[in-house]
């Protein structure tokens, strides 16, 4: 009786676990193709977004499920602190402990996009940024703790979300820069670094008694990741350079 | 004798905000196209009620909180 | 740039006559005081004086002079309702190339802007006043910090008062972007939905008016408002500062009579040659064909005739330049000069700057002016601020005002005026956000 049910929970813990990282997988892959503003005529990009947030908070429920499966079991000792202070648990500490990071880092993201319409947008892009750092710990756990670790279907799953966001990241990062150029084609206004003295425009028109400007580029619409963060105004002083990923206060 | 009124609800966007998401366009393609750029080019004349529903989901779907939702007075 | 007399009439730039120099001008505080009189500004808050200035100002009918033309009696109403102690901030950015007036004035009647500064802080109960001059303009810096000084010697400073230097960026000068950069160093403009509620650093309101307003506001106080309205037009009285450039003998900055006709203005500045087009108001200005030289100078007819009055630039351009060529130049340093927060004033203006100088070298493919219209309509009224609106109308004006030259220039024979050295100054500039000094 005991150890049939010590080995259910046994493998409840495994099962919500395999689910959580898989639907983790899933969801970034579609964060990296909202970002990377993916549209089509029968697949619009609102849809792509809230498919991307049910997807987190189904992954979540897993999560939790898999955290309290984890800490509730009697075989292995985890304890409650484990569930939010990495590195605190008696069993296995380093392995679990990665899998702690992951739920503190998920916890944010879902912490700050609970409180969305409350924070600043900067804040909340910079801490959807720390889910970029969950998936792959939470493929360290995975593999790591070992239980189903070497078997071939283990293997085999943990090598299809490895290509399916290794696939996802290399795309968005091309497309970026695709983006970049596109817009620069199309004469995009983009900061200036350095125009020293005259520069006559493309078509050859010479410019008045005094120097004038014209621009070069900056990154335009497509940001490269979660929803967006672009390296900040690189000088404060600069007044009416802006990026058009911005802060509101 | 004056026209009776009601409060209606008009689209409008925050340009600063905005960075071209077009999820308001895909949501409320009735008030909002846009332009070669991808920026929205919004429709003022009031949203009736049976856009309202899609109006709000809109405004929060957006991702930069760029579409506002202002309320006007509308003739019945 | 010199100023100029205009007659017994002229009051902000009250010069001795022209047989002294007026390099021998010293705007001292106390020539100032001998040339225009006393005024008495209370220190503390007194409803009496008050009331008889806002009166004054309110019966005067005075426009703002810093492009907007909005009632300045209106805004310190706004700003009284505020709630807290307001700021008044002097703008004199002129980030408009083309003008000099704001310059002129702070150079010869520094003092004339300081007493209208006052007037305006003790009507609306301010505090604090702040002037705004730009961190590349310090010849201007210098002349209202030495006015400053000799008021606070002479016992006239009643109230805070400080120097603040934004960056000289065009579009630092626009209201809401000179209050954020006051409030957070960012020199953003942002969306106004509500014109009514003023604008704020922080929770304290912040009435802001050009440089040759308050000046206005300083002589209503003294003189009345009749007085005022004795110049000028019942809808648009008093007089105005222009700044004549392009193909006059003597550019500079005039004072006009407000409804004095378009044509008289520039032949006071010295028209050189055949006029080929006027360009009036600002770099987002408009232009004006030649044969509408008896308009009135005055925002109701300009408007009228599809121009406006902007911060009051006159630039004529003779028939040896090309007036595609020169749009299609400001359009581009107009582009450089977006804020860049608002994608279609950051895309719309590049392109349209880019089928301008197709168009006016004469390599624009078909359509190009179609696609001009096209795109001038796309963009108007989208960005947050007007700096978009400008240009977009002054493209519209010039593929109006020069439309036999675009179609010649569409068709590839452009006119031997593109290749002319412009007439028009751009400043330089080394890095974005910042001048050379």
């Amino acid at each position: 009786m005991l150890a049939s049910y010590s080995t259910t929970i046994w493998y409840t813990i495994r099962a919500t676990g395999i689910v959580a990282l898989v639907l983790l997988t899933g969801t970034m892959v579609l964060g990296i193709l909202t970002a990377g503003r993916v549209r089509s005529r029968s697949w619009p990009a609102f849809a792509q977004a809230d498919l991307h947030k049910r997807v987190s908070l189904l992954a979540m429920v897993f999560l939790a499920l898999h955290v309290l499966t984890a800490v509730v079991d009697t075989y292995v000792h985890v304890g409650w602190a484990s569930v939010l202070v990495p590195f605190a648990s008696p069993y296995r500490p380093l392995w679990t402990g990665l899998g702690t990071v992951g739920v503190d880092l998920l916890a944010a993201v879902a912490v700050s996009s609970a409180l969305r319409q409350r924070i600043s947008a900067r804040t909340w892009r910079g801490i959807h940024w720390l889910a970029y750092g969950s998936w792959p710990v939470a493929m360290a756990h995975s593999l790591g703790m070992g239980t189903d670790a070497s078997r071939l279907w283990m293997d085999a799953l943990a090598a299809a979300c490895a290509l399916a966001v290794g696939g996802a990241l290399v795309w968005r990062v091309r497309d970026h820069r695709e983006a970049g150029a596109r817009a620069a084609r199309a004469g995009a206004i983009t900061r200036a670094v350095g125009v020293h003295g005259a520069a006559p425009s493309a078509a050859g028109l010479t410019t008045g008694p005094s120097t004038s400007r014209t621009g070069s580029t900056r990154p335009v619409s497509s940001p490269p990741a979660p929803t967006g963060a672009v390296s900040p105004v690189a000088d404060r002083n600069a007044s009416a350079t802006r990026l058009l990923e911005k802060d509101r206060p | 004798m004056t026209t009776r009124q009601r409060v209606g609800l008009r689209v409008r966007v925050d340009p600063v905000a905005c960075d071209a998401y077009g999820y308001c366009a895909e949501l409320l393609p009735e008030r909002v196209t846009l332009d070669e750029w991808g920026y929205p080019i919004v429709d003022g004349t009031p949203v009736e009620a049976g856009l309202v529903a899609l109006a709000t989901r809109a405004a929060a779907e957006c991702p930069r909180r760029a579409v506002l939702l202002e309320q006007v007075l509308v003739a019945r | 740039m010199s100023a100029m007399t205009l007659d017994a009439n002229d009051r902000l730039l009250t010069v001795p006559p022209r047989t002294r120099s007026t390099t021998d001008r010293t705007p001292d505080l106390a020539g100032h005081l001998a040339t225009h009189g006393a005024l008495a500004v209370p220190a503390r808050d007194d409803a009496h004086w008050t009331a008889a200035v806002w009166r004054a100002v309110s019966e005067s009918g005075l426009l703002g002079r810093g492009g907007a033309g909005f009632p300045s009696a209106i805004k310190w109403d706004a700003v009284r309702r505020g709630g807290r102690r307001p700021t008044v901030v002097v703008n004199a950015m002129e980030g408009e190339p083309a003008s000099a007036k704001d310059k002129v004035l702070l150079a010869y009647s520094p003092h004339l802007v300081l007493d209208g500064a006052d007037v305006a802080a003790a009507a609306v109960g301010a505090s604090d006043i702040v002037i705004c001059v730009a961190d590349d303009n310090g010849p201007t810096a210098a002349s209202v910090t030495a006015a400053i000084d000799e008021r606070a010697r002479a016992g006239m400073a009643h109230r805070r008062i400080s120097v603040e230097r934004p960056p000289g960026r065009y579009v630092s000068g626009e209201e809401s972007a000179l209050v954020a950069w006051l409030s957070n160093r960012q020199a953003l403009p942002s969306l106004r939905i509500d014109k009514s509620v003023p604008l704020a650093v922080g929770r304290r309101p912040v009435l802001v008016h050009n440089a040759e307003t308050l000046s206005q506001v300083a002589l209503i106080a003294r003189h009345g408002p009749e007085w005022f309205r004795r110049l000028g037009t019942p809808e648009a009285p008093g007089s105005t500062l222009v700044t004549v450039s392009g193909a006059v003998r003597y550019p500079g900055v005039l004072e006009v009579e407000l409804g004095t006709p378009v044509g008289d203005i520039v032949g006071r500045a010295g028209l050189d040659g055949e006029l080929s087009g006027l360009l009036l108001g600002g770099y987002g200005g408009a232009w004006l064909d030649p044969s509408h030289l008896s308009t009135p100078y005055a925002p109701g007819p300009l408007a009228a005739a599809g121009a406006t009055m902007g911060v009051g630039i006159v630039v004529a351009l003779p028939v040896t330049s090309c007036g595609i060529a020169e749009t299609a130049r400001i359009v581009r340093y107009m582009a450089g000069e977006s804020a860049g927060q608002c994608g279609p004033c950051v895309f719309g203006l590049p392109a349209i700057a880019e089928d301008l100088e197709q168009l006016a070298v004469g390599r624009a493919g078909a359509g190009v002016l179609e696609r001009i219209e096209r795109r001038a309509a796309v963009v108007d009224g989208r960005g947050a601020c007007r700096h978009p609106d400008g240009v977009v109308r002054l493209a519209r004006t010039a593929l109006a005002v020069f439309a036999d030259d675009a179609l010649a220039h569409a068709r590839g024979r452009p006119c031997a005026g593109h290749r002319a050295p412009s007439v028009l100054a751009f400043p330089a500039v080394t890095t974005w956000g910042r001048r050379a000094s």
